[in-house]
């Protein structure tokens, strides 16, 4: 819809949205997060969850204990190895669309365990990462920013077209491999169609 | 002939009825239908082995359900029952204690040694010994 004959209507008391615009403002001020914890950073989300920093005024207080009802995954914490299979399985049971929060050093980059055998070095190298909050642990305001970012990720999604968002193409995958334990590490212990890290350019 | 007389002469006493089913199977089917038509046109299902498992905490699911239990534990189950038993019993009787007939008082006895032999029949039968 024209811009100009938007506002112009706007100021005669019409108000215009289109189908895209309804949707998406209807998800992203439903966002259910799946109810689980793996370290410190979940002190820190149960806080951004309680009275104090509240949540609920962004319409994601309805902490979910099953995959199949939540919408979004907080990674909060160290994955460890042992972890990372069933955090992977976690994801490929929760129904699309379905985005996740890597919250804390440990969920984005293994953060002080980086140099650990037992740690996995990022959740982003299993599944797809929407969101990354650096912090250890971060504070409730920076998962609450971490949570707007998404919701405005969500605001800009597109339901049909070329630039249509993953989940609505049929051929993307809902499903990401779940890593198997080896002999030393995970197998594979990365997955390539996920986790394309930057070169380093050294000059 | 006042208005309400003059409805129901004309439509029914009970066709509200009617249309008050009418309503309640559109308000739930309607969600359903438009979910469905969602799923046709904009949002492909994207089922798989995971999303289909049954168990949904993150872990495999193994092994069969249809599993043998232990009938031995019917043990503890009579043992508990005799203790339990014996304490919602026993704290009345002992409160009640100073007041009671000599009949209450047989009575009582007889159903501490019934109680009583029970456990010596567990303790023949070695149940209260640690294996």
């Amino acid at each position: 819809m024209d811009e100009g004959l938007r506002s112009e209507l706007s100021k005669q008391g019409v108000f215009t949205t289109t189908m895209t615009d309804l949707y998406n403002w209807g998800r992203k001020n439903s966002v259910w997060p799946l109810q689980f914890g793996l370290a410190c950073c979940a002190i820190e989300m149960i806080a951004t969850s309680m009275a104090r920093y509240d949540l609920a005024r962004f319409g994601a207080e309805v902490f979910r204990p099953s995959p199949r009802q939540a919408d979004l995954m907080i990674v909060a914490g160290t994955v460890t190895k042992k972890m990372a299979p069933q955090v992977v399985r976690l994801y490929n049971q929760m129904p699309e669309p379905k985005c996740v929060i890597a919250m804390g050093a440990c969920a984005i980059s293994g953060g002080p365990f980086k140099q650990g055998y037992n740690v996995l070095k990022g959740i982003d190298r299993f599944i797809p990462v929407d969101v990354h909050i650096p912090g250890c642990p971060p504070r409730p305001e920076a998962l609450i920013h971490a949570f707007m970012t998404l919701q405005r990720q969500i605001a800009a999604q597109e339901l049909v077209g070329p630039n249509r968002a993953r989940y609505f193409v049929a051929g993307e995958p809902s499903e990401f491999p779940v890593p198997q334990f080896g002999e030393h590490d995970l197998v594979p212990p990365s997955n390539p169609a996920v986790w394309k890290p930057g070169k380093v350019v050294r000059a | 002939m006042d208005i309400q007389s003059a409805n129901s002469a004309e439509y029914g006493p009970y066709s509200f009825l009617a249309v008050f089913a009418v309503i309640a199977l559109i308000f739930p089917l309607a969600p359903l239908v438009l979910a469905r038509l969602w799923a046709v046109f904009f949002s492909p299902q994207k089922p798989g082995p995971d999303k289909n498992a049954n168990y949904e905490c993150g872990l495999e699911a193994k092994n069969d359900a249809w599993i043998k239990f232990r009938s031995d534990y019917y043990l503890y189950a009579i043992i508990f029952l005799i203790f339990d038993v014996e304490t919602v019993f026993l704290l009345p009787f002992a409160v009640a204690f100073t007041g009671l007939p000599v009949g209450a008082f047989i009575a009582m006895v007889v159903f501490i040694l019934l109680l009583v032999e029970g456990l010596a029949w567990a303790w023949v039968k070695g149940i209260l010994t640690w294996r």
